[in-house]
């Protein structure tokens, strides 16, 4: 029995200057199983893998209380590097991929195959040859396991976050001896039918006797795949368990320690907007060139007041869509925003005449990691709108009101219930799911006509989850915001919007009304069946 | 307890353990013979020369245009002010704030420029930069020849034309600003007290700045350049202005150091500042994207404190003149470690 332990955390705290994440957590895990990891937004599960994994902002901050045993021996990872050598793969909740580098060298990175010459046979192995043709081969094989269609050959930095995402993964599963593997909200950038094929693999790679830890705010992910569950609440283990016989709603109320409505009365509020007589965004023959998610000829009409979703499978180009008319990438057509023709490729202009745009890639585009929180969410508004300035000399000079921005700042902390020390508190110290709300707030403080929300709720716990649609809807009847909203999340899609546009390379190949069957959606995303606007008869 | 270790994570072990040697340098410098008063006089009085120089690096790490390799463009804008003054034969406060102005309009338009080219070479911007520094030194070295400068003070003497390589400052502009408001402490303690209100009013603009919606959008260029276009922010624009920034306070640094000094330095004079300016923002603890005030201020009286205190404590240790030498190693050194050492 004992010898089948691969992993065991015994009493393991850790606190951020005084700030305390975690408290006495303990909980094993077996060879071969999977280990399902949930608990509310900022509970404290990266954190905890951050510290087996040996990640350097643990020991800077002061390190961690209590022992962790991995293969039967006590462990105290200095780097990751120790982690990876001792057969430990982790897939971080943020990518940790080289932009400039191409999928199989990230997958191969320090795990290169190499062929002996002259020289490594004196001094040994670090000088051996890189094997390039073999390495692609085994990289190609990597992503194949996943059972995805992705070149090896692309550079990351030209792929869309899902693919990334695989490329991730795969670089984990191809180490040779792994023996435990951490995938920490790998799903959250991936559509349902994506996260299957993940889900898949994952499972024969701990059949073959792999321990694994899933991080996931999706929990029928954790039902469908897991074996044990162990629940974090406030940094303290709650639950451990197996699986079998739990249901969703039941991991639910373990994490907020409360017992929690259901998600489904969502579609009873729907307004009814039933016609195309107030159009406030007009798309005509819109061609994005987003690397990964190219939008080749995409023509839809919004309406004034409606909450419009665009899904599909990724890579398909529906991020290209919103991306695109924000200027964010080269793109060409023709927009009418309010009567208005929208001149593409102006980021400014767009923000200016009332759009706003919360990206999929919150690291990336949406934050300022090193600022804190209330500049984060005041910025946009402040450079756009000139919000939050005193002006003086007649406008010469526009100072940064830090109070009114701290207000704001105060306001959307409370609104959207976002887990942090004070306003003041970096952006780069949050949980990922806080993080995301904070890319909200910034959209909302600019008080746009249309919002496009990429992926809104990527890396939100379920309480929280709920918390942002309301927020979302909410926003949409008070102020009637036009929100245009783009998830691979169909359910999601399903439960605010009420018309949703499939798009499948690069074209819309059908919008149908929320209230459609899922399969009519499922027959579009898979490209088998192409609906002309049937959404619109269906109404 | 905890709060030492506080500080001390903050201030950091390199800075805690140079202060420590410039420290135990004032310690032992009287047993040498070298009176306290004196050394304090003259990393003061280098700290008011040189801190505004260093202080020009601000804007630009703050943008994201990376270390001021190119310092010299700014410099020579000062140079081409200070001359200018001279050729008026301005004396006094009008002088110097003559050098000012024409410096500073200048500094805008050649900064406008460089900026331009900064921004075709993206991520390469200190290479560029150094390279932009050094050839427009020796440009500049064919144009103080050619330029019409008629005042002889200026000019070669031999000659009649053709600035000189040192001109004197003496019966222009000479401490105008080092006199302000002086106190004599001691009889080798003079204490500048204008160079540090003139400083001090420096760092307010730059602090100022930074609070303004035009600061906050060069810093998140600097820290994010997708986030600022995604958040409509001309990136160009912006970077643009750090440039100019920094070479306008470039400038106008160099004519406060020559109002001290008491020369004007020309020709490849300006090429001797890059790499201490650069080197004391580092070693007060800027990092390639970072930079605040207070790393300029400490990182100005450490750098200035140790080049002109180990020198002479050296010197009249072995009572031989190795001075230049030392100041040579030391220079060099704490340029190399603050150039290597790793950005926060
Ligand atoms: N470097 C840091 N400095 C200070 N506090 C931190 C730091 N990193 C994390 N925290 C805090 O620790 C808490 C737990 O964060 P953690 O990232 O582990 O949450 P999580 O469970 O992974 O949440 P999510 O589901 O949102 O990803 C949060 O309140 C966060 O603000
Ligand atoms: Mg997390």
């Amino acid at each position: 029995m004992e010898g089948n332990i691969i992993l065991k955390f015994e009493n393991v705290g850790k606190q951020f200057d005084g700030n305390r994440v975690l408290k006495d957590v303990s909980f094993t895990l077996k060879k071969g199983e999977i280990l399902g990891l949930v608990g509310e937004n900022g509970a404290g599960k990266s954190t905890l893998m951050n510290i087996l994994f040996g990640i350097n902002v643990i020991q800077e901050t002061g390190g961690y209380e209590g022992n962790v045993y991995f293969d039967g021996k006590k462990v105290v990872f200095k780097s990751p590097f120790e982690a990876l050598n001792s057969g430990i793969g982790m897939v971080h909740q943020e990518f940790s991929l080289i932009p400039g580098f191409t999928a199989a060298e990230n997958i191969l990175l320090n795990t290169e195959k190499t062929k002996p010459n002259i020289i490594s046979k004196i001094f040994g192995k670090r000088l051996e040859t890189i094997d390039e043709k073999e390495m692609r081969k085994s990289a190609q094989k990597g992503i194949e396991t996943l059972g995805v269609d992705i070149d090896s050959d692309t550079l990351i930095s030209e792929m869309p976050v899902g693919h990334k995402q695989f490329v991730e993964i795969a670089r984990e599963i191809d180490r040779e001896k792994v023996k435990l593997l951490i995938l920490d909200e790998p799903t959250a950038v991936l559509t349902e039918s994506e996260a299957e094929i993940l889900l898949k693999a994952i499972r024969n790679l701990a059949n073959s006797g792999v321990g694994i830890i899933f991080i996931s705010h999706r929990l029928n992910e954790i039902i469908s795949v897991c074996d044990k569950l162990v629940v974090l609440r406030d940094g303290a283990v709650v639950v451990e368990r197996s699986v079998g016989g739990v249901e969703i709603k039941q991991i639910a109320e373990w994490m907020v320690g409360r017992s929690v409505e259901g998600e489904k009365n969502f579609h009873s509020k729907i307004q009814d907007i039933s016609n195309d007589k107030d159009i406030i965004l007009d798309v005509k023959n819109l061609w994005v060139d987003m690397p990964g998610e190219i939008v080749r000829d995409v023509s839809f009409k919004v309406r004034r007041g409606e909450i419009f979703g665009i899904g599909g499978l990724t890579g398909q180009g529906k991020l290209g869509i919103p991306n695109g008319i924000m200027g964010l990438f080269p793109s060409g057509g023709e927009i009418i925003f309010n009567d208005k023709n929208l001149p593409l490729n102006n980021t400014y202009n767009s923000l200016k005449s009332g759009l706003a745009f919360v990206s999929e890639d919150r690291r990336g585009v949406g934050l300022l990691l090193d600022e804190p929180i209330d500049m984060n969410i005041a910025f946009n508004a402040m450079q756009v709108h000139d919000k939050f300035v005193k002006k003086f000399l007649g406008g010469f000079i526009k100072w940064c009101d830090n109070r009114a921005i701290r207000e704001c700042a105060k306001k959307y902390i409370k609104e959207l219930d976002i887990k942090c020390t004070s306003a003041k508190q970096k952006a780069r110290q949050l949980s990922g799911g806080n993080q995301q709300k904070v890319c909200l707030a910034k959209a909302f403080a600019l008080e746009p006509t249309l919002l496009f929300v990429s992926e809104p709720t990527r890396g939100i716990d379920v309480g929280a989850k709920k918390l942002v649609l309301d927020a979302l809807r909410g926003y949409n009847e008070k102020n009637n915001t036009t929100i245009v909203m783009i998830s691979s999340e169909l359910e999601e899609l399903r439960a605010i919007c009420n018309r949703i546009a499939i798009v499948s390379e690069g074209e819309i190949v059908g919008i149908l009304s929320a209230k459609a069957p899922i399969a009519d959606f499922g027959l579009l995303m898979s490209g088998i069946d192409k609906l002309e606007e049937e959404g619109e008869d269906n109404e | 307890m905890n709060k030492i270790n506080q500080f001390i994570k903050n201030f950091g072990w390199p800075r805690i353990i140079i202060s420590i040697f410039l420290i135990s340098l004032f310690i032992i410098g009287p047993f040498f013979g070298i009176p306290t008063d004196m050394s304090l006089n003259d990393v003061f009085v280098r700290f008011g020369m040189n801190s505004i120089l260093v202080l020009s690096m601000v804007p630009m790490i703050q943008s994201g245009c990376g270390l001021n390799f190119g310092i010299p463009v700014g410099l020579v804008a000062g140079l081409i002010g200070a001359v200018m003054s001279l050729e008026f034969k301005l004396t006094g406060s009008a002088g110097i704030f003559t050098a000012f102005l024409i410096a500073i309009i200048i500094a805008a338009v050649f900064g406008y420029f460089y900026g331009k080219l900064l921004n075709r070479v993206k991520g390469d911007e200190m290479i560029i930069a150094t390279y932009v520094g050094f050839s427009f030194i020796f440009f500049m070295n064919m144009m103080w020849i050619v330029l019409p400068f008629k005042n002889p003070s200026s000019v070669q003497g031999f000659k009649g034309t053709g600035l000189r390589v040192t001109i004197s400052v003496q019966e222009y502009w000479y401490h105008v600003i080092s006199d302000f408001l002086k106190i004599k402490i001691t009889e080798h303690f003079i204490f500048p007290t204008g160079m540090f209100i003139f400083f001090a009013l420096m760092s307010l603009i730059v602090w100022a700045f930074f609070r303004t919606k035009t600061g906050t959008a060069v810093t998140a260029v600097g820290s994010n350049a997708e986030y600022a276009r995604a958040a409509g922010i001309d990136v160009d624009k912006m970077r643009i202005i750090s440039v100019i920034f920094s070479t306008i306070l470039a400038a106008i640094g160099i004519i406060v150091y020559q109002q001290s000094f008491g020369f004007i330095q020309t020709f490849n004079a300006p090429l001797s500042f890059v790499f201490p300016s650069v080197a004391a923002v580092l070693l007060g603890g800027a990092s390639v994207n970072k930079a605040s005030i207070g790393n300029v201020i400490i990182g100005t009286i450490l750098f200035q404190g140790i080049l002109t205190m180990t020198p002479s404590v050296i010197n009249s240790a072995i009572s031989i003149d190795v001075s230049e030498v030392i100041r040579i190693i030391v220079s060099n050194g704490m340029i190399v470690y603050a150039l290597t050492r790793k950005g926060r």
